[in-house]
């Protein structure tokens, strides 16, 4: 008895023991971007976030081109992507809900997610980025290729698996006799979906939009080999620029002096507290919007 | 007949190869309620979703003979149509979750991209709420959401839904079977007073709900209609010996 006893209470601090870990992790994680970056943190101030020039040369960091950077390209690729992912979910759940086809669509959205960003990267600079200049020539602006646009694509195309993928899982939890009840009055599939399941499952759609745009805040290798790495600020979608998350990849192993690797870290910082943002700010829009 | 809503003539229901409804022809008339009892199984679910051809969305269904709605065959019209005449209350009540009240009521016409005034709705939403027997309970909270209420409002809301849309016919799946009995006592008053507004048939499980509420009833067993006549005939003097072995309770 006092042994099955004694094996619960093992059992009970295993437990709190694994959750209270992840907590120091985060605080660790935390604690070591604070301690790394202090030097760029005191020297810079906020003008790091405000600042549009990033001279290593000069010795001058300013992070707004890669903040902007991240976030356009991040809700371009959002934007672009979520009507075909949710087309996708509905097609999976209400259309085409079993059988071949449906398993087929299924695997491809799996196997979608994947694919290793490295793939991504190198079909966006050899299939995508000849079109776009292209497409850049003919309406007579820079023929970069990559750039700020020419990544919004390929995120929007790495994300799809995560909203398309949620939402098919809480479009197919709408029940039935809601459902049904729809189909009684008149209504007829496409009115059912725009006016019953979607209402019903738009929490949940949210909270797998979020998924996908907290995935592309922090893609970086794809994006690396796209976006053009100029430290400058993007002047239009087409322009080249860098990612928070890019910029860091591209620059770490030429971050000789302290300040610039400490500006490095920094940047690492705020990539964290971005993402945490976005994603504190969408947890409470889904509880405000959840009402039954 | 003038006063014959539905005529359901020679009607056989398959399930994939399982034929669930053999040979059916009973006709229904104006403002009466008719219910239709039978064991599990016997295909009185089947047969009310037939009536608005609910069973379409279920695959692998297939049915032989007509169904008319005073003259036109409900199969050849568009099912839209014809759910939109014909009304439909289901076993556990299902007020829309995302809407209030009030938008539950006129859900029909917002379903079907029915645009009407302000002062339409509200006119179809309070003379709906009033027939439902409703009104008074829910008035000053209209704009609440429906899951809100008790089983049995929630179940009213869902009559109140129906009625909305003015149909001919009302089809009620076993309407109180989630119900408590007091609730249910509500229910079975409410249909009583429905009458002289809508058709209305009602599938029970309950003999005795039957024997309250109805004015005609339909024996089905497996698959096949037994007998048909006024309630109180069929109660008391059966014409087949299965419909008063299911009465006196000998299966069931």
């Amino acid at each position: 008895m006092n042994f099955k006893i004694n094996r619960d209470k093992l059992f009970r601090a295993i437990l709190y023991g694994s959750a209270f870990f992840l907590i120091v992790l985060i605080f660790g994680f935390f604690i070591t971007f604070i301690l790394e970056s202090s030097e760029s943190l005191t020297k810079f101030g906020f003008g790091f976030i405000t600042g549009k020039q990033w001279d290593p040369v000069d010795g001058h960091f300013g992070a707004l081109p890669f903040l902007s950077g991240t976030l356009i390209t991040s809700f371009l690729g959002l934007i672009i992507s979520f009507p075909i992912s949710l087309m996708i979910a509905v097609f999976l759940s209400e259309y085409f809900y079993k059988g071949f086809f449906h398993n087929v669509i299924k695997t491809a959205v799996e196997l979608l997610a994947g694919i290793p960003s490295i793939v991504f990267g190198f079909w966006g600079l050899f299939a995508l980025v000849p079109l776009i200049r292209e497409f850049q020539l003919s309406i007579g602006i820079e023929p970069y290729g990559v750039g700020i646009f020419t990544s919004a694509i390929v995120l929007s195309i790495m994300i799809i698996p995560y909203t398309a993928s949620i939402s098919r899982e809480v479009i197919s939890m709408v029940p039935t006799d809601v459902k049904e009840a729809a189909y009684s009055l008149g209504a007829t599939k496409f009115e059912v979906i725009r006016k019953i399941i979607l209402p019903y499952s738009g929490s949940g759609i949210f909270a797998g939009a979020l998924l996908a745009l907290g995935r592309a805040l922090g893609e970086t290798m794809a994006v690396t080999m796209i976006i053009g790495n100029s430290n400058s600020m993007p002047t239009s979608i087409f322009s080249p620029g860098n990612t928070m998350a890019s910029v860091i990849a591209n620059e770490f192993t030429e971050a000789t002096d302290s300040t610039y690797v400490s500006a490095l870290i920094e940047i690492g910082l705020l990539l964290f507290l971005v993402t945490a943002l976005i994603n504190l700010v969408g947890k409470y829009i889904i509880k405000k919007t959840v009402q039954f | 007949m003038e006063n014959q809503v539905l005529n359901i003539q020679n009607f056989s229901f398959y399930y994939g190869e399982t034929q669930v409804l053999k040979d059916i022809n009973l006709s229904i008339e104006k403002n009466r309620v008719t219910a239709i009892m039978g064991p599990s199984g016997c295909g009185k679910t089947t047969l009310i979703r037939a009536i608005n051809r609910m069973h379409e969305l279920t695959e692998n269904t297939r049915t032989e003979g007509i169904i008319k709605l005073y003259n036109e065959d409900i199969f050849e019209l568009d099912p839209i149509t014809v759910r939109r005449k014909i009304g439909m209350v289901f076993q556990k009540p299902n007020p829309f979750p995302t809407m209030n009240i009030y938008d539950n009521v006129i859900a029909g016409y917002n379903l079907n991209g029915i645009k009407l005034k302000k002062s339409d709705k509200d006119i179809i939403v309070e003379d709906s709420l009033r027939k439902s027997a409703l009104w008074d309970e829910v008035k000053d909270n209209l704009y609440k959401k429906g899951t809100f209420l008790s089983g049995g409002q929630q179940q009213r809301l869902c009559i109140a839904r129906a009625l909305a849309m003015k149909p001919e016919i009302l089809l009620l799946d076993e309407p109180t079977s989630a119900l408590d009995p007091k609730a249910t006592s509500h229910i079975e008053e409410l249909i009583k007073e429905l009458r002289s507004y809508v058709t209305m048939l009602i599938v029970t499980h309950n003999m005795g709900q039957a024997a309250r509420i109805s004015n005609d009833a339909v024996f089905l067993y497996l698959g096949e209609l037994v007998e048909h006549g006024k309630t109180k005939k069929l109660f008391t003097t059966p014409q087949d010996k299965r419909t008063e072995e299911y009465l006196t309770g000998k299966f069931g």
